[in-house]
């Protein structure tokens, strides 16, 4: 009987022991991934929703191990699934291997399950002719897994599903001339400024007191021309914007480099630092000094949202002028809104106490909880 | 008043720039969770679950030497246990990587080709799930799990002749309860329901030493043939004590929703599947017997919802083995036989069970496409299939035909 190795006299007895009885039919949903990029000729961004069941066999999240994953898992295993989605998705525009960033970090729940969400950024994909995708995400843990690729372009959409051995796709990017990308990035900067929820804030405590003037012994009184009130409001955001396109340069030339969460903090500081100027004013400078002064750290702001967009240095000049214009364009929108209201209003003791204090108050609250997430490195507001 | 609308003229500033963030429920939008505490996900059912972490430590021990065939039979055929514990068809695809250095080799040792067979039979791959069991047999005659899972194959194919054949060598090898409900459980939809259930019952009552899953399953075959036979008192006393040995079994609880549904006890279907089950198997029964219900409750929509989410998602895979599924899902959720025809038919072209009969049987009757039932017809008369279901509504169609 040479049929039987030793091996399987062993094993034999194994399965003896525990027959695989007939199998169960009735559940079929297998692992899936689903991975969502838009392409535009701003940039590549996308979503990638990952089951938590297969994170948990790929790295590990449930670290009390009682089955269950909470948020806490996740959220402190959020260096570990960055890098294992990074290891096993890589992009290349024309032919080049390109970088990808985590811009966020979330959850999604489905019918087979709860996932986590990485939001990215694809870097250097502007002016580039073809991406290619190459997806090799749970193959090696699981060959029955799949990669659903939505690929959105152009208000079109085009679905790839990706398994072992054919994970890589290339698509071409067509991108429109350099004029039209400048026409876009304004598109950007005008929803940069109006996303940007801090310097909204920041614009927005600089502009309350514009059309007062404090007066020692009195507090905020109107001014009492609207000329010289409605110039008042023009210096602050013309000293504002000068100082950020300044600084917004010489971050996207590359000059300057500033760390991106001391940055944002420090523009949180900045915020509260305004509106808190509004109560009683700490600065013998006036107005229009104030604004270039922290105008400076904002440019760098704006400089991690263009970075956000994956430039290349080609692109440099058209982006920065197009995302620049865009951003005055979305600031005088709000000024247009404001200016008007304000100084019909301005005599009014209301808007002094209410508005300009209530405002600010408001304004500190919303800035104080940016300032402490932002060093303490949590998220805690939704936006 | 002038004040006043400036306030509001701020107010709307800060309004209008309010984030807009999907807000969490809203299937498939990412979400930020309110508390670190919130539970995403319930890996299973057990916290503290032995047999989980034993497989922990195969797959460890299987990530140190891959290529070890022991090591990784071990890790898949526990895999595929717990795949049929918890209904998570990943635990197939987690099997199969196990098996990875010898998944596409023609030739590979016999503990490798049984369990790859079973895989295929997983993804309703019948033919080469068989030749692989071919080459078991030639490599290992006296295996007996050669001779199972070829029985189970055969039997789902409707092919009763060659799965008695295989019955024979299965019965010297592992004689008891196993060969015995593999034999009975052929004998029951092949003309021979009556015997082979008092066949079973006999064999039930002395196998003392038989486990746990044995009886289980020995039990599930009796209930099932019972209840095409029509005597469901006895089908639901033998679901009752098979459930009293695995309450969770996920096989065991679809094929007793079944019977509750066939006698028109929805509500009670629904006690017994629970709340949101994993399984899609149990979540389509589940919404069969809400959609019974008058009124439906609030889930129902969101439990059909899901259901064709599943499905969708399926077939962007290309996955094709939940054809049985979405055929009934469309017939009894949907209540749209013309769309379930096609998928019925396509169905019965790969498993031949009696509810894959009943389910082109009734699709073809709502269709009104009598024509379409000509295979199941031919089928339960050449077989000799017993089912009080199948002759009832047989017996409605044939005036048309």
């Amino acid at each position: 009987m040479k049929a039987f190795s030793p091996l399987f006299r062993r094993l034999g007895g194994l399965l003896l022991g525990a027959l695989l009885l007939p199998f169960a039919a009735g559940a079929h949903t297998q692992s899936s991934a689903l991975l969502t990029v838009s392409a535009s000729a701003v940039g590549v961004t996308g979503e990638w929703h990952l089951a938590l069941r297969d994170l948990e066999d790929a790295v590990g999240l449930d670290a009390d191990d009682d089955g269950r994953i909470t948020w806490e898992e996740l959220r402190a295993r959020r260096a570990a699934v960055t890098a294992y989605a990074q290891s096993r998705l890589h992009w290349r525009a024309d032919g080049n291997p390109v970088a990808w960033r985590v811009t966020d970090y979330l959850v999604a729940d489905h019918p087979d399950g709860a996932y986590a969400v990485l939001r990215f950024a694809v870097d250097g994909t502007a002016g580039a002719g073809r991406l290619a995708i190459d997806y090799t995400a749970l193959f090696d843990l699981d060959p029955k897994h799949r990669g659903i690729l939505h690929w959105e372009q152009d208000g079109r959409s085009q679905i790839a599903v990706l398994s072992p051995g054919d994970g890589v796709r290339e698509f071409t990017l067509g991108r429109p001339a350099s004029p039209a990308s400048v026409g876009v990035f304004l598109e950007e900067g005008i929803h940069h400024i109006w996303t940007g929820y801090d310097h909204l804030l920041f614009l927005l405590a600089l502009l309350l007191p514009g059309v007062l003037a404090w007066q020692a012994g009195e507090g905020w009184r109107a001014l009492p021309s609207s000329r010289a009130a409605g110039l008042g409001v023009v210096k602050v955001v013309t000293a504002f914007t000068l100082a950020h396109s300044l600084t917004l340069g010489l971050a996207a030339m590359g000059w300057v480099r500033l760390p991106v969460r001391w940055t944002e903090a420090a523009i949180a500081a900045s915020v509260i630092v305004a509106a808190a100027n509004n109560f009683r004013p700490f600065f013998t400078e006036s107005g229009w000094r104030v604004a270039f002064g922290f105008g400076l750290l904002h440019g760098f702001g704006f400089a991690s949202g263009l970075h956000d967009l994956g430039l290349r240095p080609g692109q440099l000049a058209g982006a920065l002028l197009g995302f620049n214009v865009g951003v005055e364009i979305g600031q005088l929108a709000i000024v247009a809104l404001f200016l008007p209201l304000a100084l019909l209003v301005r005599h009014r003791a209301l808007y002094q106490q209410l508005g300009l204090h209530a405002g600010s108050g408001v304004i500190i609250a919303v800035a104080t909880v940016w300032f402490a997430e932002r060093v303490g490195d949590f998220k805690w507001l939704p936006f | 008043m002038k004040a006043i609308l400036a306030l509001a003229g701020l107010a709307a500033c800060c309004w209008w720039a309010a984030p807009v963030l999907a807000a969490p429920g809203t299937a498939g939008a990412a979400y930020l969770p309110r508390t670190g505490d919130q539970v995403l996900e319930t890996l299973r059912a057990t916290p503290g679950d032995p047999a989980v972490r034993e497989l922990r430590a195969w797959q460890a021990k299987r990530a140190a030497e891959p290529t070890n065939v022991l090591v990784a039979c071990e890790v898949a055929r526990r895999c595929v246990e717990r795949s049929r514990h918890d209904a998570d068809p990943r635990y197939l695809g987690r099997a199969q990587a196990a098996l990875a250095p010898w998944w596409d080799a023609p030739a590979a040792p016999v503990e490798v080709l049984i369990l790859r067979a079973t895989l295929r039979q997983s993804q309703h791959d019948f033919i080469r799930a068989l030749a692989d069991l071919d080459l078991a047999a030639g490599l290992a005659p006296r295996n007996p799990q050669v001779w199972l899972t070829r029985v189970t194959i055969l039997t789902l194919q409707g092919e009763y002749a060659a799965a008695r054949r295989a019955c024979g060598p299965l019965a010297q090898l592992a004689p008891g309860l196993i060969s015995l409900t593999a034999a009975s459980g052929i004998a029951t939809l092949n003309g021979d329901a009556e015997r082979a259930c008092a066949r079973l019952r006999g064999a039930l009552a002395g196998a003392g030493t038989a486990g746990a899953g044995e009886r289980v399953w020995a039990l599930t075959v009796l209930a099932e043939a019972e209840t095409r036979t029509g005597r469901f008192a006895a089908a639901e006393a033998d679901f009752q004590r098979a459930l009293n040995l695995a309450p969770r079994d996920p096989y065991l609880l679809g094929a007793y929703a079944d019977l509750l549904l066939d006698l028109g006890r929805p509500r009670e279907a629904v006690q017994l599947i629970g709340a949101e089950p994993r399984a899609d198997g149990l979540l389509l029964r589940l919404a069969i017997a809400e959609a019974a219900l008058t009124p439906p409750p609030a889930t129902f929509v969101a439990h059909a919802a899901a259901l064709r989410a599943r499905f969708e998602a399926g077939r962007l895979r290309g996955d094709f083995v939940h054809q049985r599924e979405e055929a009934r899902y469309l017939l009894e959720v949907a209540g749209d036989p013309r769309a379930a025809l096609p998928v019925a038919r396509a169905n019965w072209d790969v498993q031949r069970e009696p509810a894959d009969a009943r389910l082109l049987l009734a699709a073809a009757r709502g269709a009104g496409d009598p024509a379409a039932a000509a295979p199941v017809l031919d089928f339960v008369r050449t077989n000799r299939l017993e089912d009080t279901v199948l002759a009832r509504w047989a017996g409605q169609l044939s005036p048309n035909q």
